[in-house]
Formats: C-alpha cells, structure tokens, sequence
C-alpha cells in the first residue's frame, strides 16, 4: 500500500561523538561515487527556530508541534536522503552560548570543515541584537577560515512575529546590517589572513558575493535584484584584483506559519541537487511535448520543489511566489490525508489531485518517480488533459534517475540505465 | 460583470438603523476582504450566467441586485466580554485573516457591521466587548433596530479565562431577550478551547450550562433556546459551530438534506457537504452520522481549491494563449473542448484508493463527497448523478433567493422546487 517510511529519515547522533564523521562522510562517498553527500550547518542563537524549521520540513512536524521542541544539546546531526542521489547531513548546532562558545574553540575544526552550506538563522524578535551580530560574525570568520567555498543562507526568521504592514521594512533594514556585517568580517579576515586571499580565479579568496539576496518577503511587491552600492564601499579599498566569488550569501525572510519557509529551503537545496540540468532539460521537452503551461516537481517527502518549467505564457503568472505556495499547500494537504486516514504522515498520502477549471486552465498534481510528485498546469481541453496525463506517465522511466544514486550525465540520454525503482526503495534511512 | 466592491463583504458602512451615531470606519488590519479566487469564481460564474442566458433567452436568473439590502438579511450578533474573541471569530471565518494574525486585532470601539453575500445574504453585528446594551448609562440602544431581524446572537466566552462575569451578563442579555424577542436563537461559543483537554473542554460545557439553566428556571424560564459549542479559531471548530448556526436559518434545509441523502446512496458516497466556499461553513449535509474528520478534510479540499483557483485561474492569459490553444490540432474553441463548464475536481486518497470529488454548484456553493473505496472507476456515472442534484441545487436557491422578501428569510413558496 504505502511505501516505506520516509527516505529522509532522520537519524539523531549522540551528541560530540561524531569525532569521525566528517572524514568517514568523505571516504565514503569516495567509495560510492554515487550519493552526493553535503554537510550543512544550522546555526543561530538558542530558540531562534532551527530544529523548528528542520523538523516541518524534513520530517513532516505541523508548525504547531514545534512548540514542544526541547533546546538542542551540542549538535543533532541526522543523514537526510534528498532524491535518490543527494544525502544532506544536518548538523543542527544548538545555539545556548556554552555550545557555540565550543563550536568556536574546542570543536573548530571539527565543526567548520567540509561545509557545503552555512544556514544562520536571526530571531526577528531577539532583544539582544548586538549581541547576536557579534556571535554571527564569530561564526561567519570561523567558516571563512575551514570552508571558503561555503555558501551561506542567512535567515531572518519568525517573521510572523511582525506587523504584515511593517515586515518588509524590518526585514530590509536588518538584512542591510547583516550585508555590512558580513562584508567587514570578510574584510577583517583577509587582512588578517592574506593566505587565503587568492589574487586570481581558482577556489581562491574568501570573498563573499555581496549580491542582492532574493529575501524579501512573499507578501510583499517588493523585488529583488536592487543594488545596494553601500556595500561597496564596505569593501577596502585596497581589494584592487576582482575577487573570485567563492562565497555566495543569500537572505530570506522566514517563518514557520507561511510558505515563506519553503521559499528560503527550495533554494538551499536547489544547488545540491545533482544533474539539475539534465532534470530542467527534461522538465522542459516534457513541458512542451504536451503543451502544459507550467510543470513543478516535488520532493516527495518536503514537497521542497526541486526543479520547475513553465512555457513563455506560464511565465507570465503574476504570482511570483507560487512555487513555495504551492509546496505550503501540498504539504498542508498530506498532512490533511494522514489525519483522516489515520496513516503516518511520511507514508504517501495521495496519488492523483486533479483540477478542471471549466474554460480556464486544468491542473494535476501526481505521484511522478519514487522521490518525486508532479503538478502540471494546462490550458482547458478534456483531450489535452487525458493526453498529457497518458505522457506523463509515460515520461516516468525518463526520471528515473531521480531515485537513484548519480549516473554519469552522458549516459542520462537512455531512459533504462541504473538506478531502478527496485534498488532505492529499500535504500532507506540511515547512511 | 458583478461589481467586485458591492459583493465582497465588506463592511456595510450605510448606517442602516440608528443603533449609534456615527458610521463605523472600514476596519483596519485585515488582510483583504475576499481572495482573488473567490472573486473569480464570480467572473466565471457571470460568464456561464451569460452565456445561459443567450442560449435560453432570458431563462436564467437575472444578476442579483447590485445594492447590498441590509433589510430583510439575517443577522448573527456577536457579543460577549472583552477580549473572548469576537473579532478574531469574525475576521477568520468571514475574512480569512489567518487565526494568528489575530493578535494584531485592536480592541472594538464600536459595533462593526458587515454584510455578507453569499449563498444566504445575511449580516454580522461583532459588538465592543466594553458596552453592554442593557446596562448602558450614556446611551440607550434601539433594541428592535438590534434585534429586531431574524437572526442568531452569538455570546462568545473565553474559556481560558475566569468567565463567571461573562455567564451573569449572557444570563441577563437572555432574560433580556426572552421579553421581547424569545425566537432568537441564542448560541454560546465556549471559546478558546485550543490547548485544553478534552476533559476540561466538557467540564466547562457543562458548568457553563448548568449555571445558565439555573439561573433561567430561577427566573421562571424554561426552554430557552440556548446551544453549546465548543469553539477555536486555530482549528475547523469554529466553522463547524458557524455551520450549524446558520443551517437553522436555511429555510427549508429538511429538502436539501434529502438531496444530499438521495446522492450520496445513487452514487455510493461515504459522505456529501455542501459548502459555502467564502466561508467554508457547510450548509447541509445527508442524513449521516455527524463526522469531523470528514468535514475536516472537505474543508480543506475546498482550501486546497481556492488556492489552486488563485493561483492558476485568478489571471487573464494573453489573447496568443487562446490562439494556441484553440489552434490545431484542437482546431477548437475552448468552450467546445472542455467537458464541464464549472470548476470539478477529484483526489484520490492513496490508503485505499478513495476518491473525493469536489463540484462547483454555482458561484458560492460547491458540492464535496468522500466516495466508498475503489469506486474510482464508476466515476463517469458518477459525475452524470452529480450533474442532475447540482441542477436540482441550483433550482432550490434561485426560488429561494427570488421569492425571499424583505423582513422574511422563509422563501414561502409552495410545490416541490428542486427536490430530486
Ligand atoms: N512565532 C514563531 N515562532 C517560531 C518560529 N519558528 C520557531 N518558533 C518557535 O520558537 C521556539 C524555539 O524553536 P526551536 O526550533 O526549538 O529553536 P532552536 O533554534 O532549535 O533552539 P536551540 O536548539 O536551543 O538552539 C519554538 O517554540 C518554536 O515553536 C516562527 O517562525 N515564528
Ligand atoms: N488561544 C486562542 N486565542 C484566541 C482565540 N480567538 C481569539 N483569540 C485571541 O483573543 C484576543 C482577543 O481577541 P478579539 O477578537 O480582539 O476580542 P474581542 O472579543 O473582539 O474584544 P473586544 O473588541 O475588546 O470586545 C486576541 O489576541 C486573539 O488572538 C482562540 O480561539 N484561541
Ligand atoms: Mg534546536
Ligand atoms: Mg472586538
């Protein structure tokens, strides 16, 4: 009936005894060569919110439930199996001074090293904001100086806490004392450590990419892409080569009880993911085969999305944030089937939704691979809905890669290769 | 095209009776009015209305009239101490502020009215908590302009607060009212239940009942109509509280009832809700048992709906959009192409493949049932069945709402308009 449990099991580790983890990680997927693994850390002051959003994205927690989370003690690290072929390894760092006191000296290295992705989360409504920006920068300079390819998300969360009218100035305004923040300890840490400043291309500097973070909040019209020449001027003026931008940082406005959350994670995750464009490519000869307006796949278990297309008409949808909208309602609506069915809420819920709104558009919204939902909306049309229906499935064995461990891109054009559905549905939980 | 400001439910500010003196300002802090979607299914709807009309020359029902009638509309009072709750309940289930934006809600200062259009017109009355009409030394309230329509008074109490307060001004407003207006219903919403147990929750219910009953038969009244709900805005309850609130002011529900009933043995549903989709209150249900899970889940499918519908369908695509799609191999316009001019929808529940669908009935009501186990495959037959009770609907509303005349919600009409 149902599948297995959920592939992004999460797996706690005893607290500190994971000395070892980090190298086996490595010589592991050396081993494989198959699993993408990426270490990720969730960091930010204690009750900011981190095992809060982990916990409702990867391991299906209502917003509400949240609130009986305890305080994490030094770090929870759990193995989440994103796809078939990506392996998350979240270190959630509880945020209690003592702990990230450690992080910064004893646990360093340990900490530090080998970091796909830095998640830093503010609480909007810390009263203790100096303080705060004092830890982060603490953080940030550790990172620059184990990981100089790190990307870094920095969340301004529990955004909800906020007057609607008011968010997107809050948001603004610390998000800008973030941007200064980071560009100085950037700064400070390349004069103090001018090893580590490469003069030219390569994995060189510790450079972040002050680029203008896609965060502003759902709600509002306001848009990115506004340039904040301020930062600029943040950076010595000495810095005379072009740095090569290692390091990216993007901010997100968040919070538990909106779509809000799914925007900032689809975006965590979205450069992880292996062979995405091969997945765009065929997203799109899909899209265009049966003439859909827009096609978004899902992760199945976060509802995450992991790869959208949409047709030049599709395009021009004036709701910008309906991707993470609509990952909110799938996901609201799994949680809905698993109340009433009385089945846990990582067991699939629904297999087929579909929508037909007379002469306007249809939609649907089905299981697609093993790791994978798929919502395709098209023009009106009884027989262009049966039809795209019919190809989608037949579509199916295209993405079959989707569920299991990397396969070579050049071979990707054969739909039977590897990875079949067999293999991975066993291939659950702990790595 | 329906004028969107006339219909959206905002607030009624012509001061209609002379309850105070000034006119209530718009409210601030909601978050909008009524959704996009909403707001397209009505296009959609007027669209379809048209398109009837100039197929059966005249035979459809004529737009409503644009001007929203405060008189003759039933009316629900929502009154109670300070702070129970009564704007949150009016702005979540009215206005779709979500349950946590209430915190920002300011305390009311004046009585707010809304007018709502929906299946049913009627009004919402959410009172100051700080004034209490029949103890009020600065000004005397015209008791037939509140009272005077039929309706519901909703007494809402905090039962997370000490609410003995809150008991002895409803047992005084019930006297009150049993002098000169004993046919109201009068609904107590034990409010604020979210985070008590189960327990709990009917150890109030049963308090509260108690020393209301007492204190009425102490005063010599008996069989006042008086009814408990257990009511939150973080959960469906206060939509099922609402439901059952305005299912006593449908006139005729018995007969819609029996639709219902009739559909759901034709064609093997587990269960069948008609909803009101602005508000998501169900209007009717069949004749079985009553079941929260299920209305839960057609709620939210209904949710689900909205959002899709907002989304997808709330904008207008370019005229090259049409060309393409009514360009071969379709060589088609879109009208000859699709199959249901109404919004339809199924779902298919992976624990044991069982569906549910979802129809539009008209452009506030739609029909939501769970369907038995495995009967996906009958659903051709099906959506015929769905077809003939969705016409029947849509017959018994139009002689309603047509025959409704002001200051009598009873569409006293005679034969048997619509049953199937
Ligand atoms: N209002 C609001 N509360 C939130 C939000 N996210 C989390 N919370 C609440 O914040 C509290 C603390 O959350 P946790 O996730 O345990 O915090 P943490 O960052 O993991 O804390 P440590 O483990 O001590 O580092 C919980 O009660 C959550 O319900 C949000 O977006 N809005
Ligand atoms: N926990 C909980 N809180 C609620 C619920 N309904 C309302 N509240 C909270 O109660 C507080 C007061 O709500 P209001 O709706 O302003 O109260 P009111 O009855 O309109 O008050 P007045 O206008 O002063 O008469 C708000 O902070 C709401 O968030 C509920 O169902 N559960
Ligand atoms: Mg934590
Ligand atoms: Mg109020």
């Amino acid at each position: 009936m149902s599948d297995p449990d959920s592939t992004s099991a999460s797996t706690p580790v005893p607290a500190g005894g994971d000395g070892g983890t980090s190298a086996q990680v490595q010589a592991q997927a050396a081993q494989l060569k198959k699993v993408k693994k990426q270490k990720v850390l969730l960091m930010g002051k204690s009750g900011s919110g981190k095992s809060s959003m982990r916990s409702i994205i990867f391991s299906n927690y209502l917003a509400r439930d949240t609130r009986r989370l305890g305080a994490t003690i030094d770090i929870d690290l759990s193995h989440v199996k994103f796809l078939g072929n990506l392996t998350l390894n979240l270190w959630d760092c509880g945020g209690q001074e003592a702990f990230m006191e450690n992080y910064l000296s004893q646990q360093r290295a340990h900490v530090f090293s080998n970091v796909g992705v830095l998640i830093y989360v503010f609480d909007i409504e810390s009263r203790d904001v100096e303080r705060d920006l004092a830890t982060y920068v603490n953080i940030i300079s550790a990172l620059v100086q184990y990981s100089r390819e790190a990307k870094v998300f920095v969340l301004i969360h529990k955004m909800d806490l906020i007057q609607p009218m008011m968010r997107e100035d809050v948001f603004e305004s610390r998000a800008g004392v973030v941007r200064r923040k980071t560009a100085e300890t950037i700064a400070m840490v390349r004069k103090q450590q001018p090893e580590l400043t490469s003069p030219s291309g390569g994995s060189g500097g510790p450079m972040m990419m002050m680029g203008p973070g896609p965060g502003n909040y759902p709600h509002h019209p306001y848009h990115q892409n506004q340039h904040h020449p301020q930062q600029q001027s943040q950076n010595p003026p000495s810095a005379a080569p072009i740095p090569q931008l290692d390091t990216e940082m993007q901010l997100f406005a968040t919070s538990i009880w909106d779509q809000s959350l799914y925007k900032a994670w689809a975006s965590i995750i979205h450069d992880l993911v292996p062979n995405l464009s091969i997945i765009e490519t065929q997203l799109a000869s899909l899209g265009s085969a049966i003439c859909a307006d827009e096609i978004l796949l899902f992760e199945r278990t976060s509802f995450l999305v992991v790869s959208k297309w949409s047709s030049p008409h599709g395009d021009t949808n004036p709701y910008g944030d309906r991707f993470e909208r609509m990952s909110n309602i799938l996901k609201s609506w799994k949680h809905t089937c698993s109340k009433y069915t009385g089945t846990p809420r990582n067991a699939e819920q629904f297999s087929d939704f579909s929508y037909k709104m007379g002469a306007n558009f249809s939609m649907f919204v089905t299981k697609f691979t093993t790791n994978t939902y798929i919502l395709v909306c098209m023009p009106p049309g009884e027989a262009r809905f049966n039809s795209a229906k019919l190809n989608v499935a037949a579509a199916r064995p295209w993405f079959r890669f989707l569920d299991g461990p990397v396969i070579a891109p050049s071979s990707m054009a054969s739909p039977s290769v590897g990875g079949t559905n067999a293999e991975q549905g066993n291939g659950n939980g702990g790595e | 095209m329906p004028s969107t400001s006339k219909r959206n439910g905002g607030v009624d500010s012509r001061p209609a009776h002379s309850v105070e003196p000034q006119t209530p300002p718009p409210r601030r802090g909601l978050v909008r009015w009524i959704s996009p979607a909403v707001l397209n299914l009505e296009r959609v709807y007027e669209q379809n209305r048209q398109r009837v009309q100039k197929k059966d020359g005249g035979k459809a029902p004529a737009g409503q009239s644009p001007v929203p009638q405060t008189k003759g509309k039933p009316r629900l009072l929502l009154m109670g101490q300070r702070r129970s709750g009564k704007s949150s309940i009016s702005s979540v289930v009215f206005h779709k502020l979500p349950p946590q934006e209430t915190l920002f809600l300011e305390s009311t200062a004046r009585i707010q009215k809304d007018s709502l259009n929906s299946f049913m017109d009627f009004q919402v009355w959410d009172f100051p908590g700080q004034i209490d009409i029949f103890d009020n030394p600065n000004f005397t309230f015209d008791m037939d302009a509140i009272f005077g329509e039929i309706g519901a008074l909703i007494w809402v109490i905090d039962a997370q607060d000490d609410y003995l307060e809150a008991v002895a001004r409803l047992n005084n407003t019930i006297l009150h009212l049993q002098r000169g207006y004993p046919h109201i219903n009068i609904e107590v919403f034990i409010h604020k239940v979210d985070g008590l147990s189960d327990d709990y929750k009917l150890d109030i219910q049963r308090d509260v009942t108690i020393r209301i009953q007492d204190e009425l038969s102490d005063q010599g009244v008996e069989n006042a109509p008086v009814n408990f709900h257990l009511t939150s805005i973080y959960n469906h309850s206060i939509f099922e509280a609402f439901s059952k609130v305005i299912q006593k002011l449908i006139p005729r529900l018995g007969q819609l009832e029996a639709m219902l009933t009739n559909l759901c043995r034709t064609c093997r549903f587990e269960k069948a809700y008609l909803f009101d989709v602005n508000t998501k209150i169900y209007i009717a249900t069949d004749n079985t048992p009553e079941d929260m899970a299920s209305y839960e889940i057609c709620s939210d499918y209904v949710d689900v709906i909205i959002d899709f519908t907002e989304v997808y369908g709330s904008w207008k695509r370019p005229d090259e959009w049409r060309d393409k799609v009514e360009a071969a191999p379709w060589k088609q316009g879109i009208e000859s192409q699709i199959a249901c001019e109404w919004a339809e929808s199924g779902m298919v529940l992976a624990d044991q493949q069982r569906p549910i669908m979802l129809r539009e009935v008209d452009r506030f009501l739609a029909l939501v049932a769970i369907m038995k186990e495995g009967s996906y495959d009958k659903m051709p037959q099906v959506n015929m069945n769905v077809d003939v009770v969705v016409k029947g609907l849509i017959e018994f509303f139009e002689i309603t709402k047509t025959k409704a005349t002001p200051g009598v919600v009873v569409g006293a009409l005679a034969g048997d308009g619509g049953g199937e």
